[in-house]
């Protein structure tokens, strides 16, 4: 049985051996907790950090803005955590979306294409406008995310496609579309306001954090506080129970497709305010790759039904941890991929039941 | 044709329909290759001279080897998505032991066991632990892409004498020339379209890919099959390399970026479905050669950019499988 295979129309016949996360550890302690392997990762990071990064901890206050490696890491996770988010919330339903990069890819070149910037002369000062208003262009590319998220959960939902496929195709033409609009060249920005959203400051935080965190809260209480978090897990586990049992499973999938495109959307204006430009061509490159890290690193089975939002998150911050303690430590950037590559490995190992049973039988 | 009949049947889906058996998809798959070749043909004066079409084998002999092992990972049920990567890696092998004065046969014959044991560990991962293959070999891809700047991150040339032959020869071929790499890929593919259809192994993979569980009863060897299967990929990715060193003559770690997509990328519109089971190996033929007319078109128009081709890639891939979709769904009503 194909373990990619996540059509809702084929509930695949042995979900018990399919699905180590699933099986419940009978022991109630506090190790079995499905978000302590990620905290315990994560935080073995940061002990690595504190001894080997001197001022790891530092945290200074310039001009009202709070500085140091830790927001660092927090700010520059933050596209990434964004693309988790909504990317949990697919592979909750048994799908996956590796469109995410193009979709990136293609907000972030419809805004900075928008916004550009033009000098004028405004009382002998030179002053850059946008092009077109800043809330329109905003709206715009987050229309063109959304649009994208509504042709693959159309797919997906409608045509019954398998998610890989169906948004396999976005990832080969929507970056193809992004370099057409840009005729393959970088467009940069000159309009200042755009560049709050990726590197401005509020309330002493960087903006980007308030922005995961706003989605983060609103979704995670619309996920808690409502039937939605149930209907979706039901929907991963057994899409034609859910079918069944009344559920519009249909509907669900095709939101969920939805609001993975506008985290994407909303990651890619991030991106290209921060980096006052679009590069249609590198902008979100293998993004979606690093967002399904993040997700299966938090603990969430990519058969679908369990999933966990806040382990995303912390999935999304090893990863930035990680990049971020291999440039730190002096030692090459090509090693950061092998070294991602490994922590895969051994996370991935360490949720299999076989291995457990294997290093149970040894001891 | 058979065993992959006895198969839909196997997993349950009731496909009576001429329309929606294996051999008309691929057949779709044809005559799409025949209206681009023709439309080409019409608009550009030249495009359907004999050595433009030989071009094809040439420039995608790599992408065909590639799809070929992919196309058998897909018939599995499965995915390999560290192929671009392991093929990238090949050539950075090869060209830095070349550069040490390596002995060329030896260096191939290195690099391909490299390649197979490298795809029988993923194999053995996906199986021993039940783990995905898309995130194993995810992180596959992310190990072979990285190893290949540890060795490297400069693009190393390659001057070895034998190289450098198999990308000069030119050898002759029904009213022009192939390249020796597009005449090793289609040996390749012979060889897997006969694997395929008349041994044990070949029968055992779409048994695998119809129904893991139905196949573990019916007695097949399943884990031997996967690791098998997984191993030829990886075998497949690094005689790719190996062609694409032949070609590009270097071994660089961005080679090849992307291309694990263009491979399923062709193994879909040449027929064959994810979920497994279903398909041709031949139709990894089909695929690759409508992508590289797709590109051919391209480069002729001249006034087109390059990115059309992925836009152009994407359609093609929707019309596919909605088109797959549609002919399910029709035969499961009738």
């Amino acid at each position: 049985m194909t373990q990619v295979n996540t059509a809702p129309s084929a509930p695949s016949p042995a979900p018990a051996g399919s699905a180590p996360a699933r099986v419940a550890p009978a022991k109630a302690s506090l190790l079995s907790h499905s978000l302590a392997k990620p905290i315990l990762a994560l935080a073995a990071l940061l002990v690595l950090d504190i001894i080997f990064i001197p001022g790891f901890l530092n945290l200074e206050i310039k001009d009202g803005h709070l500085y140091g490696p830790l927001i660092d890491i927090l700010n520059r996770a933050a596209p990434l955590m964004l693309a988790a988010l909504g990317m949990t919330l697919v592979i909750a339903t048994r799908g996956i979306d590796i469109s995410v990069g193009a979709v990136v890819a293609l907000s972030g070149t419809v805004a900075a294409m928008l916004i550009g910037g033009t000098m004028v002369i405004n009382n002998g000062q030179p002053e850059y406008v946008a092009n077109t208003p800043m809330p329109l262009a905003l709206a715009a590319a987050m229309g063109i995310a959304i649009l994208c998220g509504m042709w693959n959960g159309a797919l997906v939902a409608g045509l019954k496609l398998q998610p890989i496929v169906a948004t396999l195709i976005l990832m080969v033409a929507g970056r193809g579309l992004a370099q057409l609009f840009t005729d393959g060249q970088i467009v940069t920005v000159y309009y200042e306001p755009f560049f709050f959203l990726g590197s401005g400051y509020l309330l002493g935080l960087p903006v980007s954090l308030w922005v995961v965190a706003a989605v983060l809260l609103v979704v995670g209480l619309l996920l808690k506080k409502t039937a939605l978090g149930l209907f979706i897990q039901s929907v991963g586990i057994n899409p034609v129970a859910a079918r069944l049992a009344g559920i519009k499973t249909a509907t669900l999938i095709f939101f969920t497709y939805v609001f993975c495109s506008a985290c994407a959307g909303l990651a890619g204006l991030m991106i290209s305010s921060n980096i006052k430009s679009a590069d249609a061509n590198n902008a979100g490159l293998l993004l979606e790759l690093d967002a399904i890290l993040a997700v299966t690193l938090g603990g969430t089975s990519l058969a679908g039904g369990k999933f966990s939002l806040i382990g995303s998150m912390i999935g999304a911050l090893i990863i930035q941890t990680l990049t971020w303690t291999i440039y730190s430590l002096g030692v090459p950037p090509e090693v950061n991929m092998v070294v991602k590559a490994i922590v895969v490995f051994i996370v991935c190992l360490s949720q299999s039941t076989g291995f457990q049973k294997l290093w149970k039988g040894r001891q | 044709m058979n065993t992959a009949v006895m198969n839909s049947h196997a997993s349950g889906a009731a496909r009576p329909n001429i329309m929606s058996a294996p051999w008309f998809t691929s057949l779709v798959t044809v005559i799409l290759l025949a209206v681009l070749l023709a439309a080409g043909g019409s608009a550009y004066e030249g495009f359907l001279s004999g050595q433009v079409l030989l071009n094809l084998l040439i420039d995608n002999a790599h992408l065909l080897v590639i799809a070929v092992g992919m196309g058998y990972v897909i018939l599995a049920g499965g995915i390999d998505l560290s192929v671009g990567s392991v093929l990238a890696l090949t050539t950075m092998i090869a060209a830095a032991l070349l550069a040490r004065g390596w002995n060329p046969l030896a260096v191939i014959a290195l690099v391909l066991a490299f390649g197979a044991v490298f795809g029988a560990l993923q194999g053995a991962l996906i199986h021993y632990f039940q783990l995905q293959p898309f995130i194993v070999t995810l992180a596959g891809m992310f190990l072979a892409r990285g190893l290949c700047y540890l060795i490297s991150i400069e693009s190393i040339t390659i001057e070895d004498p034998l190289f450098v032959a198999a990308s000069q020869t030119q050898l002759p071929f029904i009213g022009g020339f192939i390249s020796p790499s597009a005449a090793i890929a289609l040996a390749v593919l012979a060889i897997a379209i006969w694997a395929s259809r008349r041994t044990a192994f070949g029968r055992a993979v779409y048994a695998i890919g119809g129904n893991e569980q139905s196949a573990l009863m019916m007695g097949l060897d399943v884990a031997r099959t996967k690791i098998g299967v997984y191993a030829f990929s990886g075998f497949c990715a690094a005689l790719g390399g190996v062609l694409f060193a032949f070609y590009m003559l270097s071994g660089y770690g961005q080679h090849a970026q992307g291309t694990e997509l263009d491979a399923i990328a062709a193994v879909v519109i040449g027929g064959t479905l994810l979920t497994g089971g279903y398909g041709y190996v031949a139709g990894a033929l089909s695929g690759v050669l409508v992508l590289g007319t797709i590109q051919t078109l391209i480069a002729f128009d001249g006034t087109l950019s390059s990115w059309w081709t992925k836009i152009v890639i994407g359609g093609l891939l929707f019309l596919f499988c909605v088109v797959q979709r549609l002919l399910s769904v029709r035969s499961q009503q009738s």
